[in-house]
């Protein structure tokens, strides 16, 4: 477990960078590790975090089918907004877990 | 009477028919399970058959040799269940009523979800290995490939056995070497997660394999198609990747009875509390194994710690006590790593996969996280012990149902 400083707030992360505790998330801290990941935020990609940190909340899997389906956008639009691997990078900035396989 | 009924007699459903039998007295309980299915296939053996490693009768039974006496099985298909009526019809328009109903029918998989891929490429360069004529024409096409690109490869997650197609990379290395053509063969493994390891122990630990068995990695790969005409897969980012030969693990879904009874998410899996197994959709409905929403592997080893904890949890729900929250998502799997050795691995929801030692802490004799032989001859005698044993419903000594946290490294990280 690490602790960094985000946005003048400290939390913790894991090696990668990724939240462990969504409860200290917030959107000054999604927004400057959007800049890490050279995304510019704007309504669209906010409300794809929305989206995802509901679903974390209520401990569902996520997935890129979902996503699709979610009515908010579909693929090709979610990687459109998130280039280059859209679950890592949208995870990231929602401060959830990135998805992982069983190793 | 009172009446149980199963859906599935594959390995979840041939376990609890097995377990409810033995726990639920015969003059209160009629237990009935219902499968169209003739055979029971011994579902790991998949990941050998294609490298000739085992011949296709080692791998069938028949479901009814695996029901036990006193248990009514109905090899008709399911229409429906009406969850508000208590009742599932069957296809020939019969219906059966029920106190109690387990949904044990599993996943399979769905090639028709990623355009191009079921055409007529299929089982001609694109094949499966999740089935068993994926398998077995698989095994076919192999015996008198000349080489090319290789490209094993993930549709989406989830998937049945989540380490399958890595092992699949592995014996395909060792394959080759044999057949002195690995100079012929290129592997490229496509997947959509962050890479062929995503926690961090195994990443740490396993990495070195990749290198030693010159395995290419191509991660974060969403397929959109296959365009078969010029033999690519191409990702949602329009990353394309070339193949001669291309492995697929496709989309696995649930049964489309689930689709059509009105529950299930867009993957057909039954939404269930990930502790008693008890469903999301009505209080007398429980569900186990691979028709599960459950964020555990989709796996035997899974389905059958599962049982056990279902057994006790519906004797409850009989009772009408309060049930367990028992489940703690645990899994055990061989990995097979090509050249006579195998990997273990032991987690579960919480804890991902360390070394040290199985099943007696301290003593083993298997090796968690670690290539071992004798992992290998375990994976093998799996075989005898998933006919004679697992299905059967008999207890696999010192193999508990929870997690043991015990002759683990587990370090805070």
């Amino acid at each position: 477990m690490n602790e960094k400083t985000v946005a003048g707030y400290c939390i913790r992360c894991n090696d990668q960078g990724y939240l462990t505790d969504l409860e200290q998330w917030n959107r000054e801290i999604g927004l400057e590790i959007a800049e890490e990941e050279n995304i510019t935020m704007t309504d669209k990609h906010w409300e794809v975090i929305e989206y995802l940190q509901n679903q974390c909340k209520q401990g569902v899997a996520i997935t890129i089918r979902k996503v699709g389906k979610s009515g908010v956008v579909d693929i090709k639009q979610f990687y459109q907004l998130f280039p280059n691997g859209p679950l890592k990078k949208a995870s990231k900035i929602a401060g959830i877990p990135k998805p992982v396989s069983c190793i | 009477m009172k009446q149980l009924l199963i859906l599935g007699a594959g390995t979840s459903g041939t376990m609890m028919s097995n377990h409810l039998r033995k726990a639920l007295p015969k003059n209160e309980w009629n237990i009935t399970i219902v499968d169209n299915q003739k055979t029971h296939y011994y579902q790991p053996g998949f990941l050998f058959l294609p490298f000739d490693l085992y011949q296709t009768e080692q791998l069938k039974k028949t479901v009814a040799q695996f029901i036990p006496k006193g248990v009514n099985l109905i090899q008709e298909s399911i229409d429906r269940i009406d969850k508000d009526n208590d009742k599932v019809f069957l296809q020939n328009n019969t219906e059966i009523h029920y106190d109690i109903l387990i949904i044990a029918t599993g996943c399979d998989i769905a090639p028709q979800e990623i355009e191009g891929m079921q055409g007529d490429h299929w089982y001609k360069s694109i094949y499966d290995f999740y089935s068993f004529d994926g398998a077995k024409n698989l095994r076919d096409k192999l015996k008198t490939w000349k080489g090319g690109k290789l490209v094993v490869h993930i549709c989406e997650m989830p998937i049945k056995c989540p380490v399958a197609p890595l092992e699949f990379a592995f014996l395909a290395d060792d394959f080759f070497t044999k057949k002195q053509m690995r100079d012929k063969v290129e592997i490229i493994y496509v997947t959509p997660m962050s890479g062929a390891f995503t926690k961090p122990v195994a990443t740490k630990e396993l990495s070195y394999l990749l290198d030693q068995k010159n395995i290419n990695i191509v991660s974060d790969f969403n397929i959109e198609k296959v365009d078969t005409e010029n033999s690519k897969i191409i990702d949602y980012g329009g990353l394309e990747v070339e193949y001669d030969l291309l492995v697929t693990v496709p989309t696995n879904m649930g049964d489309d009875m689930i689709a059509r009874s009105g529950f299930g998410d867009d993957l057909n899996y039954v939404p269930t509390d990930k502790t008693t197994l008890q469903s999301k959709v009505k209080e007398n409905i429980f569900v186990l194994g691979d028709a599960t929403d459950l964020p555990a592997s989709k796996a035997g080893s899974v389905a059958h710690f599962q049982a056990d904890i279902l057994v006790e949890n519906i004797k409850l729900y009989i009772a009408g006590k309060p049930l367990k929250e028992l489940f703690d998502g645990h899994a055990n799997c061989f990995i097979e790593t090509g050249f006579g050795k195998a990997l273990l691995i032991d987690f579960n929801y919480n804890q991902e996969p360390v070394r040290g030692t199985f099943p007696i802490p301290g003593i083993g004799p298997l090796k968690l996280l670690e290539e071992t032989r004798i992992n290998h001859l375990g994976k093998l005698a799996f075989r005898w012990i998933y006919w004679n044993m697992l299905i059967k419903g008999k207890p696999i000594p010192f193999v508990s149902s929870k997690m043991k946290q015990g002759g683990k490294l587990i370090e805070e990280i």
